[in-house]
């Protein structure tokens, strides 16, 4: 466990709930604005607008994605406001992307937040990314209690749940991120980021099964090796449509197993997927189909709940500090390695 | 063998109350997984069938506890073997005693060293494949192991117990330090090694 100062603080006398927040999301390659309203137990989205920075070539540019967030943040989040019919005066709460993700991203919209907060006098509320994936599930889709999060993007790749008070980490990926994995091998074939999208659509078309590594480790998974395999097979001229193919087969069979894993270990028998990658129909279906296959609840937000977003950011401050935790603008900095499993979930009994 | 109780379901195959030739047995059936096409199903299956038996006889070899082997069917995914009693170590170990858990979970280490001694990786050291009985650690579900001699594997399997020790004894989390020390009495080559080799994986985790 990293040694961290405690930077929330708990109010024990709860004042009145909030009830309007506002979420920035910065991590990665998009810059998202939320506005949710908690009036009921549930989340209620009122606007969530992302804009997305797409690298002419190469993977992700820290610095240029950060100017890329920059230069839209302020006009997203006033759209946000438009667009939810929400006036500034009414927002109770600024929440943001505390971590994980890159550093340059991180900062920009944290410190988006913080001027939206001290200008607006609202409170700030920083909050962790992988964690607001899951709450979002929990938040929106109804019966959707306590579920087994199998969270895939391009960075992340784990499987949590709620456990002793936390987040707890089952599973994750001991190299890359599934999606990484999958945008590699695409960005090498030529594909345009994100190349998800386009291996679905390739995969479809394949009809021969390359033997590809299938590496689980406990729950862990590990594709590095896969992705090298992959190469190779185009290399030896096999077809790029069999190759996505079996690539989406043995990677999702993994994953599918390594979730059904920590399902039985937990006990747990609801399903939850969020991530970029969830928005793929044979990830989904293979999900699924498992969660039938053993009589579990399968849960799947809308894609624009399951990729980076804003609103549940929103969602998982207002969460936070209808807790009772609150946070100083002082102590509001950002961290690049924020682990799932350091937040106390303090909102869960 | 007449009809079957299915004892525990588990996540990649299912465990039946068996009989064999009088013995109380148990039969471990690897099942087929709708969600994955046929290639990756029989690939797995009969691989890890397979394997597995050869663990759980190597593991028996050098005085590990571990279930008797009556049948196996490569085909079929199943698995036939002796009926364990005793309890799970996931259900017992929060509620021992501070000295009672250290001495258990010595025991653990020493055992899991003696595996590694000779290459035998488990992948899947979780307490709930741990049976204690008449204060013996009976290892179960070999069912994702593999013979490898390498610090990385032995380190990664440890790393698997290390995880699982967090999540489900997050309250008694030093479980993890006595496995070492037991670990490091039994093991014959320098367990610092793997130790350091725990330490690296740990940090090339996410965001860590």
């Amino acid at each position: 466990m990293v040694d961290k100062p405690n930077l929330f603080y708990i109010i024990p006398d709860l004042q009145l709930s909030i009830m309007i927040c506002v979420g920035i999301e910065g991590t990665a390659h998009t810059i998202g604005v939320g506005i949710v309203d908690g009036t009921g137990k549930k989340c209620n989205v009122l606007s969530n607008i992302i804009k997305i920075y797409r690298p002419k070539q190469g993977g992700i540019h820290p610095r240029e994605a950060a100017n890329h967030h920059a230069s839209y943040v302020a006009d997203l989040i006033k759209e946000s406001a438009e667009k939810a019919q929400v006036d500034f005066a009414d927002i109770d709460l600024i929440s943001f992307s505390k971590g994980p993700g890159m550093g340059p991203c991180l900062r920009t919209a944290a410190t988006a937040a913080r001027a939206l907060s001290l200008s607006l006098d609202k409170p700030i509320m920083g909050v962790n990314h992988c964690v607001a994936h899951l709450e979002i599930g929990r938040g929106t889709l109804d019966d959707c209690k306590d579920p087994v999060l199998l969270y895939t993007s391009g960075a992340n790749t784990q499987i949590t749940a709620f456990a002793e008070g936390k987040y707890r980490v089952f599973g994750e990926t001991l190299d890359i991120g599934i999606g990484n994995c999958l945008d590699k091998f695409g960005r090498n074939m030529g594909m345009e980021f994100p190349c998800g999208p386009k291996i679905e659509e390739l995969a479809r078309k394949g009809k021969k099964y390359l033997k590809l590594p299938y590496s689980i480790k406990g729950m862990d998974v590990a594709f590095s090796g896969l992705l090298t395999s992959a190469e190779q097979y185009h290399k030896k001229g096999e077809s790029l449509e069999d190759i996505c193919y079996s690539m989406q087969e043995t990677t999702f069979a993994a994953l599918t197993e390594v979730t059904e894993r920590a399902m039985a270990h937990t006990e747990k028998n609801e399903v939850l997927l969020g991530g970029g990658v969830a928005s793929n129909k044979r990830l989904r279906n293979m999900v699924q189909t498992m969660a039938k296959e053993r009589d579990a609840h399968f849960f799947a937000p809308s894609t624009d709940l399951c990729i980076d977003n804003g609103a549940m950011i929103a969602w998982l401050g207002l969460l936070m500090y209808n807790s009772g935790i609150r946070m100083k603008v002082e102590d509001s900095f950002i961290d690049q390695r924020f682990r799932t499993d350091m937040v106390d979930v303090s909102w869960r009994d | 063998m007449t009809e079957k109780t299915i004892l525990y379901r588990g996540a990649e195959a299912e465990i039946c109350l068996s009989n064999y030739m009088g013995f109380k047995a148990v039969q471990k059936k690897r099942v087929r997984k709708a969600y994955r096409i046929k290639d990756i199903d029989d690939r797995l299956i009969s691989f890890r069938t397979k394997e597995e038996v050869k663990l759980i006889t190597g593991a028996r070899r050098q005085g590990v506890s571990v279930p008797i082997i009556y049948d196996v069917d490569l085909e079929d995914g199943t698995i036939t073997m002796e009926y364990i009693e005793g309890k799970r170590v996931k259900d017992i170990l929060n509620e021992l005693s501070e000295g009672e858990r250290a001495r258990i979970c010595e025991k653990i280490g020493e055992n899991i060293a003696k595996l590694h001694n000779n290459d035998i990786i488990h992948g899947d050291l979780t307490t709930s494949n741990m049976m204690l009985f008449y204060d013996h650690i009976y290892f179960i579900d070999f069912g994702l192991g593999e013979k490898n001699g390498e610090v990385e594997s032995k380190g990664v399997d440890l790393h698997v117990l290390m995880e699982a020790i967090e999540s489900t004894h997050s309250r008694h989390a030093n479980c993890f330090d006595y496995v070492l020390d037991g670990y490091k009495k039994e093991l014959k080559e320098d367990a610092n090694l793997v130790v350091k080799k725990i330490e690296e994986i740990v940090k090339r985790g996410r965001y860590r």
